[in-house]
Order: C-alpha cells, then sequence, then structure tokens
C-alpha cells in the first residue's frame, strides 16, 4: 500500500518514476474513503482537486521538474485559509465560508506542487485539547476509537497515525501539534515563533499561534518545515532568517549535546506509565552519548494561569470579526445589536464563549492591569527561566503530556482538567520556543507516549537532529493502528 | 450677571493622503464618489488569517505633521487594538496608537483677528485606521468599506481655547499646515478633515473645569466657530438659569445654526485597549527624525516672517498671502517674472481675489486661474512704468482672468496705452471746456469739485487712455487761464 510509504520515501519513487501522484493519492483517497467513517480526521474532501493537482504534477514531473514536495498528498488543518475551499475553524460561525484567498505556509506548498487531501477536524477556533469542541463532531483516536486525538490539531493527527495522508499541516497555540501528535503516536514540530507566516491561520492568539507540522517520521517534518518556513512581508512578526537544510542537519549524532531535564515537568497526577517512559527515553539519549542535566524552570506553574489570560484576551478581540456583517451564517433579527447577539451566539460554541467571556474579562477597565498586564509580566519570567535554561543545554527533555489519550467525554465537562493536558506544551508558545513530540513508548492499554524536545528560538535544527538520532536508535515511530 | 469664558479642546481627525493604506496596499481614494467596496481586499475587509503591516509613509506624514506642530517624537511608539462592534468597523477592533503615540507635546501658534497671537498647546498626535462608511436606507443599512483602513491622524489640543474666535484661528492654521505639508487636501466637506470641539464654560477669572459637552459633524471650519460660539452662549445661559449642563454629544444642525444632543454619555465606553500583537513596536530612529524635520516645507509662519521682511509687505498682506500655501506660490511665481512685492500682494489680495469670490473659487485653485503669475507681474510693471493707467489696467485684469493672453500684446493690439503726449491731450482738454462753459463759469466761481466732471468729460473723450496726472494739470492750468 502506497499509504505506507512515509514522506520521503514516496519522494524518492515519485523521483525515480516507481509510482505517479495520481496512484499515490488515489490510493490515498480510497484509504480516507474505508477508514474515515470511524475517525472522522477530516472535515472537506477534496477529491476532485486533489486529482487535478496530482495529475498536474505528474506533467511537471515529465517535463523535468523536481520540486521536492511535487505531487505528495498532505492534509490541512481547518483553521487554515484556502481559497474556494469551504475553511470552517470547526466553528458553526464560518459554516459554508469559502475564502477569497489562501494563506502564506500553504501557497508555498502548492507552489511546490503539493496536493491537498482536504481539511481536517479542528476544535473550534483551536481553542481545546481533545477536538471535542468541534461544531461538526468529535474526531477518533486511531489507536482507540473510543478515545480523543488530542487536539486541537487532532484531524491532521489521526489523518496521518491513520495512514490518510503523508504528512499535515497543524497549529499550535499552546501544544494543539505536540499534544495530539503525543496522543495519536505521530511526530508533531511546532517552530518558533516568527519562522512561519502567520497569514492565512485564523487567529486564535496572535502572540502564540503558529503554524507547525506532522510527519510519520523525524524526516518528513523537517522536510515540510523547510517548505513553509521563511519570512513573509504579509506577515510582520515572521523573522526574515535564513531557512536551514533542516533534513541535512539530521546527523544521527547528538554525541555531547547538553540535554536538560527541568524537575518541574515531572509532577503529581502524571500518568506513571508517561513518566516510566520519558526516563526510559532520557536513558536512551544518554546511550547515544548527550550529556543529562537536571534544570530547573522555577515559573513553570505559572504557566497555565498565564496562558489562560494572555490567550482569551487575545481571542476576545480576534474573534470579533466574526459578526455575520461580511461573512458566515448571519441570524438576521432586523435590528443591529438583535443580530450580533444572535449571530454570535448560535454561531459559537460553549468553549469559546467561555474565553471570549474570560479575555474580555481580562482586558476590561480596572482589571487590565491586575490580569493582563500581570500575565505578561509572568511570561517574560518565564521566558527569562528558558533563556536561562538554554546557556547551559542545547535541548530540553519532558513529556508531552500528562496522561495519554482520554476518553471521549471524559473531561468535557471539566475544563480545567481539560486545560491541564497542556501544561508541559504551553511554556514553549509562551517563551516563543521550539517544541517537538516523538513517539516514544505506549502505555499498558497500548496508547502512544510522546516524548517532547524544546530548543532554544530558531534552533529548529538541534531539536531535528536530536529527535531524529533518537529515532534512529529506536522504533516506536514505526509502530501503526490497526483500523 | 456672571461672566463666562469657554474651556475648548480640539479633537482633529486628518485623513493622511498616502497611496495606500496604513496596514493593506489598497489605494486610498476618495470615498465619496469611488463606487462602494471597489478599493478592498481581504486585509481591510477582515477577512480571518489576515495581518496588518505598517505603511511607512503613513508613518512618515504623520512625523511630519508631529515636527510642524513642535510636537516631541518619542523613539518608542506602539500599536492597540481598540475593540468595538460596528457594521463599519471590520475587524471589531481599531488599530489604534493609545498609550504610546507617535507624537507630543507640541503647541500651536494661532493669529487672532485683533492682530495678536496666542500659543495652543498639542496633547498628541496619533496614528490610526479609519473606519467603512454606512449608509441608512429604509429599514436596512449599507456598507461600503472603501475608507476602512485609511490613515488617519488623530490631533488632540489641550483645552487651551477659550472663543470661538480662538477654535476658528487654531482650525484654520491647523488646516493650512496640514495642505502645506501636502498630507491632507483640508477638505472638510468630504470628511477627509474632521474637527471636534470640546467645550465647557466656567466664570471668567475662575480655573475651574466643568462638565463639557462634544461636537460632532462640523463640516467647515464655520461651523466649528459658529458651533463653538453657539455651545459656549447655550452653556452659559443654563448655568445662568440655574441649571447644569449634561455631559453630551451635540450634533451641529448647519440648517438651524444651532447644536442638538445626539447622545447622552452617562457611563464612559470601555474600549478593551491592549497593545497589537500582530504588529512589532514603532522604534522611531532619531536619523529618521531628522530626515523628516529636513525635509519639511517652509511653513506658514516661517513664510509670513520672511514675506514680511524680504519683500517689506504688512502683517496682515503676508499672513493672508501665506494663509493658502497655492497663493504664497503664485505671489512667489509673480515676483520671480519681475513684479514689484508690494504691487503683485496688492493686485492679488484685491482684484484677483475679488475676480475669484465672483466666480465662486476657492483660494487655492489660484494656480489654475487664466491670469498667469507672469502676466500679473507684466500687468504691473505695465502700471508702474506709465503704459497704462489704473483704471485700464482693471479693466484688462479683468480680460486676462476671463481669457488669459499677454498684457503686452493686448495692450498693443487694443491700443490701451496711455496718452501722456501733452499737446494731444492739451487739445483734447481744450476742446472739453469750449463744451461745457457753464460748468467752466460755475468753476470758476468756486465750485471746484467739478473739475472732477470735467476730467471725466476728457477721459471719455480720450476713451480711458489719458495720463490722469497730466490732464489734471492741464485742466487747472487752462481753467486758470479763463479767469477774466
Amino acid at each position: 500500500m502506497l499509504t505506507d510509504l512515509t514522506l520521503t520515501d514516496a519522494q524518492e519513487k515519485l523521483r525515480s518514476g516507481a509510482i505517479t501522484s495520481v496512484e499515490l493519492t488515489q490510493q490515498h483517497l480510497e484509504r480516507i474513503q474505508t477508514i474515515d467513517p470511524d475517525v472522522k480526521a477530516y472535515l472537506t474532501l477534496t477529491e476532485n482537486q486533489a486529482l487535478a493537482a496530482a495529475d498536474q504534477a505528474d506533467q511537471r514531473r515529465q517535463q523535468g521538474d523536481d520540486t521536492p514536495l511535487l505531487g505528495i498528498p498532505l492534509a490541512i488543518k481547518d483553521v487554515l485559509m484556502t481559497k474556494a475551499v469551504q475553511t470552517t475553524c470547526g466553528s458553526r460561525i464560518l459554516e459554508g465560508f469559502l475564502p477569497p484567498y489562501t494563506g502564506t505556509a500553504v501557497q508555498n506548498l502548492f507552489d511546490m506542487g503539493v496536493v491537498m487531501l482536504g481539511k481536517t477536524n479542528v476544535d473550534e477556533f483551536a481553542m481545546g485539547s481533545s477536538t471535542e469542541n468541534s461544531g461538526y463532531g468529535v474526531t477518533h483516536n486511531p489507536w482507540d476509537l473510543d478515545r480523543v486525538p488530542g487536539g486541537s490539531s487532532g484531524g491532521s493527527a489521526a489523518a496521518v497515525a491513520a495512514h490518510m495522508a503523508l504528512g499535515a499541516l497543524g497549529t499550535d497555540t499552546g501544544g494543539s501539534v505536540r499534544q495530539p501528535g503525543s496522543f495519536c503516536g505521530v511526530c508533531a514540530l511546532k517552530p518558533s515563533y516568527g519562522r512561519v507566516s502567520r497569514y492565512g491561520l485564523i487567529a486564535f492568539a496572535s502572540s502564540l499561534d503558529q503554524i507547525g507540522v506532522f510527519g510519520r517520521t523525524v524526516e518528513d517534518m523537517a522536510v515540510l518545515l523547510g517548505a513553509i518556513a521563511g519570512h513573509d512581508p504579509r506577515d510582520s512578526t515572521s523573522m526574515d532568517l535564513p531557512v536551514p537544510d533542516y533534513r541535512a542537519g539530521l546527523t544521527g549524532d547528538v554525541h555531547g549535546l547538553r540535554v536538560g531535564v527541568p524537575k518541574e515537568y515531572f509532577i503529581e497526577g502524571i500518568q506513571p506509565e508517561v513518566e516510566q517512559t520519558i526516563r526510559a527515553a532520557i536513558d536512551q539519549f544518554v546511550t547515544l552519548g548527550a550529556d543529562i542535566r537536571e534544570i530547573t524552570l522555577p515559573h513553570t506553574d505559572y504557566a497555565l494561569p498565564t496562558y489562560y489570560l494572555i490567550a482569551p484576551a487575545e481571542a476576545s478581540a480576534n474573534l470579533a470579526r466574526f459578526d455575520g456583517v461580511r461573512y458566515g451564517p448571519r441570524q438576521s433579527q432586523g435590528a443591529m445589536w438583535p443580530t450580533y447577539k444572535a449571530t454570535r451566539g448560535q454561531g459559537f460554541g460553549a468553549e469559546v464563549k467561555r474565553r471570549i467571556m474570560l479575555g474580555t474579562y481580562a482586558l476590561s477597565a480596572g482589571y487590565y492591569d491586575a490580569y493582563y498586564l500581570k500575565a505578561q509580566k509572568v511570561r517574560t519570567l518565564i521566558r527569562q527561566d528558558f533563556d536561562r535554561a538554554f546557556e547551559a543545554v542545547d535541548i530540553i527533555l519532558s513529556p508531552t503530556a500528562p496522561t495519554t489519550a482520554f476518553r471521549i467525554g471524559e473531561k468535557v465537562d471539566d475544563p480545567l482538567q481539560m486545560y491541564l493536558s497542556d501544561v508541559f506544551t504551553l511554556p514553549a508558545n509562551l517563551a516563543g520556543i521550539v517544541g517537538a513530540s516523538i513517539p516514544c513508548g505506549f502505555d499498558r492499554a497500548g496508547l502512544p507516549i510522546g516524548l517532547q524536545i524544546m530548543g532554544p528560538a530558531f534552533d529548529e535544527p538541534t531539536v531535528l537532529r536530536a529527535a531524529h538520532a533518537y529515532q534512529h536508535a529506536t522504533d516506536w515511530h514505526t509502530r501503526r493502528p490497526t483500523l | 450677571m456672571t461672566t463666562y469664558e469657554g474651556v475648548i479642546g480640539l479633537e482633529v481627525h486628518a485623513e493622511l493622503e498616502t497611496e495606500s493604506k496604513m496596514f493593506c496596499s489598497c489605494a486610498v481614494v476618495d470615498s465619496t464618489s469611488a463606487t462602494p467596496n471597489t478599493h478592498v481586499c481581504p486585509v481591510c475587509l477582515g477577512m480571518p488569517g489576515v495581518l496588518p503591516v505598517i505603511n511607512r509613509q503613513a508613518i512618515e506624514f504623520g512625523l511630519m505633521v508631529g515636527l510642524a506642530l513642535n510636537c516631541e517624537i518619542p523613539e518608542f511608539s506602539q500599536f492597540a487594538r481598540k475593540s468595538y462592534f460596528y457594521p463599519d468597523l471590520p475587524k471589531g477592533y481599531q488599530i489604534s496608537q493609545y498609550e504610546f503615540p507617535l507624537a507630543i507635546n507640541g503647541w500651536l501658534e494661532i493669529d487672532l483677528p485683533d492682530g495678536s497671537t496666542k500659543r495652543v498647546h498639542i496633547r498628541r498626535a496619533h496614528l490610526e485606521e479609519d473606519a467603512g462608511k454606512l449608509t441608512h436606507e429604509g429599514d436596512h443599512s449599507l456598507v461600503d468599506l472603501n475608507r476602512a483602513g485609511v490613515p488617519l491622524l488623530e490631533i488632540v489640543s489641550e483645552a487651551d481655547i477659550h472663543t470661538a474666535d480662538e477654535a476658528e484661528a487654531y482650525a484654520r492654521k491647523l488646516r493650512a499646515i496640514l495642505r502645506y505639508l501636502g498630507v491632507n487636501s483640508g477638505d472638510m466637506s468630504k470628511g477627509v478633515l474632521r474637527m471636534e470641539p470640546n467645550i465647557s464654560v466656567r466664570p471668567v477669572g475662575s480655573d475651574e473645569l466643568r462638565t463639557r459637552t462634544e461636537i460632532k459633524n462640523l463640516n467647515s471650519i464655520r461651523s466649528v466657530t459658529r458651533g463653538s460660539a453657539y455651545e459656549i452662549e447655550r452653556q452659559s445661559a443654563v448655568y445662568e438659569s440655574g441649571g447644569t449642563v449634561q455631559q453630551a454629544t451635540m450634533g451641529w444642525d448647519e440648517a438651524r445654526q444651532l447644536t442638538v444632543v445626539q447622545r447622552y454619555k452617562e457611563t464612559a465606553e470601555d474600549y478593551r485597549y491592549f497593545p497589537e500583537p500582530d504588529l512589532p513596536v514603532l522604534n522611531v530612529s532619531r536619523e529618521w527624525v531628522e530626515e523628516m524635520r529636513a525635509n519639511l516645507p517652509e511653513l506658514p509662519d516661517a513664510k509670513r516672517d520672511r514675506f514680511i521682511s524680504e519683500y517689506g509687505l504688512s502683517r496682515y498682506d503676508a499672513s493672508v498671502l501665506v494663509a493658502e500655501r497655492a497663493v504664497a506660490e503664485y505671489y512667489e511665481a509673480a515676483l520671480n517674472a519681475g513684479g514689484d512685492p508690494k504691487q503683485v500682494a496688492n493686485y492679488i489680495t484685491g482684484d484677483v481675489f475679488r475676480q475669484m469670490n465672483t466666480e465662486g473659487r476657492d483660494r487655492d485653485d489660484i494656480g489654475v486661474i487664466k491670469l498667469t503669475p507672469t502676466a500679473l507681474a507684466a500687468l504691473v510693471t505695465l502700471v508702474q512704468n506709465g503704459t497704462i493707467n489704473h483704471n485700464i489696467a482693471k479693466k484688462l485684469l479683468e480680460a486676462l482672468y476671463a481669457e488669459g493672453g499677454d498684457p503686452v500684446q493686448l495692450v498693443e493690439r487694443q491700443g490701451l496705452a496711455q496718452v501722456s503726449d501733452t499737446d494731444v491731450l492739451s487739445q483734447a482738454v481744450a476742446a472739453v471746456l469750449d463744451e461745457h462753459p457753464d460748468e467752466v463759469t460755475r468753476y470758476l466761481g468756486g465750485e471746484e469739485k467739478l473739475i472732477k466732471f470735467l476730467m471725466g468729460m476728457v477721459m471719455r473723450a480720450m476713451r480711458g487712455k489719458a495720463d490722469a496726472q497730466i490732464v489734471q494739470g492741464l485742466l487747472v492750468e487752462q481753467l486758470d487761464a479763463r479767469r477774466t
């Protein structure tokens, strides 16, 4: 089955002429038809567009074009704008919305000849850790269909895990690629803030959002990251720094690499098998010749409350544009205010409303200093924790999430428990640094466990090199769910 | 009875006439004439996923205004989000500067009708984006977003203004500076320049600050003056009758020439400002500021002072000439063509402005009238060297204003040159005196004002071209000769 190939293997086979993009795409579409009714990773399938793109890719290749991602079928998270292809953000407020433009990262992929299979399910406006907050139904974890795939990029993670795409784009505001990567047993990378253009990423929290990638191997992620990274004049927060050849940096060598293990990330409440597995992964790094040190990130405890002030505050403004005036369904009530209230009241789900209320409160006159401004100051302290840590170490290892995938419905009525799923991933967003998650083992129920690797801002090469070296020495990433 | 004085601050919104909008590449167009929603893109429509990019030219225009208003330019400037819901605001928030504006602590010297001057302090000038426009039709409203995202500079004065005349002088001077800088057309009727006075009154001599009202929709400087005067009078009357002024937004009713309450402000709105995370902070380097300062054009006050010292004009004439950049440029073009500074000034502020008023033209249109600065200079020279007299000059100016052309050629072709030949004039005078024996007798009997009638008769006989001074001399001489 061509769907079992890794992205880099598929690249080689396309290049050698052993397969065509049309074959590759067709097999993916067939697998989606078979499997996705159970997994529900995709919200929108773009079969015709995919086959046309595949055909075009094959023609380009016949004419000698050898663009790296030419003809590679991928899945795109439904928070990324795709021209004339329904983009909902998992929200009823954008039901039927056909964007007038394609965002920069996706357009870069299209220009390289990537085949988009479809748009994947998300927690509404990327707010959630399970995809249960989607306005269009929950996605199921391919390892156990009764469990969540994580979130908010649960659809993309599940699609890659279930071989319904060779790779995928997701977005990560507080762990939204790494945590579902961990739950679904695939590789996930959140690049440094400013590494990938956010133009066309429907904003949740502008100072935290970043587009990330999913792959079944670190090598696949390196290729995908190289394709979307870089400065974009349309995004003033994207950095004008050269994009390294990420794949070329995967030497397999971590001798002497200084690896930090933060004591604050091994806390009470962590699932024992998760801790054991992470400890074993750390030992593997010792075996590979890395230099392991215990470190401290003293403000880690404050990351969760800090995040839940800053992210909702930014979201409360970012989501103000969904008013039914220019796009999206309008619940007309005649007069202006009743129409606004009905449109937003019916269009947004409970979690989105909860965060808009939190953010509006945090920004209100008289509360701004105590909440939003204070949170920004704490954010600086968290960033300084990492700055100090990275003076002594090159990367930091931790669990990606405190538990493996939980059951569907288990946490929906307890938002605070749900928020805790991201307790280890939020700090990287607050600090703007690199964070990856790679499979490193399974719990007794056979559910995947993810190892988080964090690195300094714009040091994606070191994080990828470490992840790749680990993967080179282990085979966790080769295990696949049976569906 | 207590005498009250006004306490007025002016909030001015000036659209900046940059090539593109504040945060996207859409063109800035005349939103009163462009087809609705034709100069829009995903960014200014507030589509999901879009991001703003700062327009450098807008920053530079803002810096120029800040410097022209003698402001300090902080090194650090920042945009923020100002949140409120309204259908003309696509994102649900306006990107505006809040805590860290582009320019602060400036002043503007204003010229008052009695010839004195006064400094009005400027609190701040900050950049933001304009909203779109709503048109209400029956039971629905239409949204036009051509204007959404146009750069807007908000210039806020301190409450240093105490009378309607001062408010007018401030408005005029500020408008002139914006036009001199070429950043705004000053066309208040099109809404590209919007002035909102906030007004309270207090007993003269007191320094208390009472409840204020704000006047909106003033679409001319005249309405700024009248609205301010009306509001000062209204509030004074309220206090005088024992009442209290309520905080309110007033609208100016142009037809009835009075202010009407639009809404009372009971609670302050909460805009939930916070720094705009999509934009980096703006570092305004000292080099950039100095570059902008060096590029500033000569501003009205400096030009006025130069006109006084260089051309010997009165302060009044100089002020009139510099009030519009186009007039000052026309004036200096006429001087470059050889015109006498004082005479050219007199003709512009007199006959030229009169012609333009009659035609209903604004003074800033002076650059496009048919009477060119070169022609005006030539006309003045013809008068000065005695080729034509003042009456002919007046008629010639009217002809040149209507048709254009070269005054020297016109004088030649139409034979308008002044007749100064004493023999010719002497004969004409003799003939007139012969034809009017009664008037001559009465003149000689002491009715000396009749000389004007006789003068008119000579001029008529000479078809206006006689040198009036010579005729005057000849008349006196020949009349004397007729005394017995």
